[in-house]
């Protein structure tokens, strides 16, 4: 039994990393997690992900924002202390909308932005899970799960094949920043 | 990828012959990686000089109090006020550079995005000392805030433009700072990836544990662009309610509808003016040329040439305005703003913020680097006498002649406002030393479609038709990177 956990082909190009896609899917290779150093548009489609529903977050924070402040302004300036400032009246509602439209894009921008983080794993502090440290920099990753998918030479020479610059066997899940 | 296209003739967004995303990395972090040159050292101890004045003459405002300022019973607002305004509206176009160009899919914004989002964040950083400043009370700053409170059921006056101030600078700041930080993630997890020790670890935490997957980008993108959507109208409704401090008054030459307008377009103009100031330096120094291009410049100076010219029509629809309302009192506001004892200040404001930069209609001047600087350097002068302007002579002469007198500033009002100059500068060089001064990813987009290199790929495989390609050619000819020769074989 091989030791090898992941199979990782790092492509210098991102249309080869495209095509190295196509070809393990063409094989019926399930692909792990592809890292990029910048988004590749189109790809979300190709390895079927979801659309993203943080418009709908976005959208209910920015609603609770503006009933919050809404609220507040109505309570302090209507109920409880009804100030005669300048004959004023003092449900004058075009004086909230300043203050509403503010709430509504704060509560919006934190809101959709936390969920994001929660969404995505993301957070300070947690330990990056990077799987290559070229990531983040010029190397285009796709990961395979190397359990269950083999043979594994198959899956480097599909990779090597679509243009990868390197296919790494490595025994861990995550580049180890300890060392 | 492949499904991007773009005209070949279009100008570069990147340019430079053989440019990996290696290379992007290494110019990009260059800075950030390494220690720093001469200039920086000189800029940073320059700043530091100014930040110590300001931090004085603040400190010894919050002291002996407001009445160290030169301002008197008619001026109320003055030096302190104009910084303000002046500040936030510097801040402005780090927020149109990043919201509106992305909503509009502006590639070339993504050079210049992220030192101009840093610029608004330490302009309006700079701007909220000002206000915390004319408090007098600092300590009591919290009381701006609606609060349940011990002084019997008393609450925040919402009516108060300046209530709404409150609400719009704390939402502009904290929106633009998430905006901002969100950006740098991957950028901030590039630098973690190959840093060690210390640094590595800071940055890690820094970096939220950035990965780079396939989903985290595609909702980072979401994101962004919600962002962007949500910002344009917030940065379009900040200097709106600033408007608002004056245009909600009696007062003569404040009381006006076109405020609102006006003082955005002026924002739009003052910070696109601050950004090519900082720009044209830190793409010399921090020797990015090759990803701020004169395409940007021009891009900028263009937009500078444009809001100008608004700027420059609400100049003349305010007189137009006073006169055509028939209210003496405003005619005499604007008749004094001309004529008056501060004409000088009144002429300064409309030869630097409405004749000079016409200049930016001639091709020549708006790609020569060190006269856009001068010129960029002219509308900060000048909108700043701009925002001197409508305060101090408004308030000076009002409806009561016997209360008429003249502003002076005093030692700490010029203390104060030279050094959060060098305040701000002190947090800008800061900036550039430890973080990305531009947005890595986004810029590493356009190298397979926008880039001199992918362009000069697609007419040596013929893609494009013979007798275009000379005037692709003579449209490049202003690159410095570009060796022609190259080009003829095609």
């Amino acid at each position: 039994m091989s030791s090898t956990k992941f199979i990782l082909g790092c492509f210098e190009d991102p249309d080869q990393m495209m095509d190295g896609i196509t070809k393990l899917q063409k094989n019926s290779i399930p692909i792990y997690d592809v890292y990029t150093p910048m988004p590749i548009h189109g790809i979300e489609a190709k390895l079927g992900v979801k659309e993203s529903r943080l418009g709908y977050a976005a959208f209910c924070c920015g609603c609770i924002g503006a009933t919050v402040i809404f609220s507040i302004v109505y309570y302090t300036l209507v109920h409880d202390w009804p100030m005669n400032i300048g004959g004023k009246p003092n449900f004058s509602i075009p004086n909230f909308v300043p203050f509403t439209f503010e709430w509504t894009i704060l509560f919006t921008a934190f809101g959709m932005v936390a969920t994001f983080f929660a969404a995505t794993h993301l957070f300070p502090g947690r330990a990056p899970r990077v799987m290559d440290l070229r990531a983040t920099d010029d190397r285009f990753v796709i990961a395979v799960d190397a359990k269950g998918n083999v043979p594994h030479d198959d899956i480097t020479r599909l990779l090597e094949e679509a243009g990868a610059v390197e296919v790494k066997h490595n025994k861990r899940k995550y580049v180890s920043y300890d060392e | 990828m492949a499904s991007h296209s773009e005209s070949i003739i279009r100008e570069p967004l990147i340019t430079g012959k053989n440019i990996t995303y290696a290379q992007i990395t290494n110019e990009v972090l260059a800075p950030v990686e390494n220690k720093p040159n001469m200039a920086w050292w000189i800029g940073f101890v320059l700043s530091v000089m100014g930040a110590s004045v300001w931090l004085f003459s603040i400190s010894w405002t919050f002291w002996y109090g407001i009445g160290e300022w030169g301002l008197n019973k008619t001026v109320g607002w003055a030096w302190d006020i104009t910084g303000f305004v002046w500040w936030v509206g510097i801040g402005h176009a780090g927020t149109l550079i990043s919201a509106v160009l992305l909503i509009f899919r502006q590639n070339w914004r993504n050079s210049i995005n992220r030192s101009a989002e840093a610029m608004t964040i330490f302009a309006v950083i700079c701007a909220a000392t000002y206000i915390f400043g004319h408090m007098g009370r600092v300590w009591l700053a919290y009381w701006t805030l609606p609060l349940p409170n011990q002084f019997g059921s008393l609450w925040v006056n919402w009516n108060s433009a300046l209530m709404m101030d409150v609400f719009a600078i704390s939402t502009y700041f904290s929106v633009s700072l998430v905006f901002w930080y969100t950006g740098l993630l991957p950028d901030i997890a590039s630098i973690r990836d190959r840093a060690t020790g210390l640094r590595r670890r800071i940055y890690s935490i820094m970096s939220f544990g950035w990965t780079g997957s396939v989903k985290t980008w595609q909702r980072f993108e979401t994101v962004s662009l919600i962002l962007a959507g949500i910002s344009t109208p917030l940065v379009l409704s900040v200097h709106t309610i600033v408007s608002f401090d004056f245009a909600t008054s009696l007062e003569p030459g404040w009381h006006t509808t076109i405020f609102p307008p006006y003082f955005v377009a002026g924002a739009i103009f003052s910070g696109f003016a601050m950004v090519q100031t900082l720009l044209l330096i830190a793409r010399k120094v921090l020797g990015l040329e090759n990803y701020i291009t004169m395409f940007h410049i021009e891009s900028m100076n263009k937009i500078i040439v444009l809001t100008g010219s608004v700027v420059g029509v609400a100049y003349i629809t305010e007189f137009f305005i006073a006169w055509y309302s028939g209210v003496e009192y405003e005619q005499y506001a604007f008749i004094n703003r001309a004529t008056g004892p501060y004409w000088w200040a009144y002429w300064s404001m409309m030869t630097c913020n409405v004749i000079t930069p016409q200049l930016f209609w001639f091709k020549k001047i708006r790609i020569n680097i060190p006269l856009s600087w001068v010129l960029s350097i002219i509308v900060n002068i000048g909108m700043w006498f701009e925002r001197f302007v409508i305060i101090v002579t408004s308030l000076h002469r009002d409806y009561l002649p016997s209360s008429w007198v003249m502003f002076y500033p005093t030692w700490t009002d010029v203390g104060i406002f030279v050094g959060s100059i060098g305040f701000f500068f002190v947090m800008f060089l800061l900036f550039l030393r430890v973080l990305p001064s531009v947005a890595m990813a986004e810029v590493k987009l356009l190298l397979k479609t926008s880039s001199e290199q992918a362009k000069k790929k697609l007419i040596d495989e013929g893609h494009l038709d013979p007798t275009h390609v000379d005037d692709y050619v003579t449209s490049l000819e202003k690159y410095d990177s570009v060796d022609l020769t190259q080009y003829h074989k095609a």
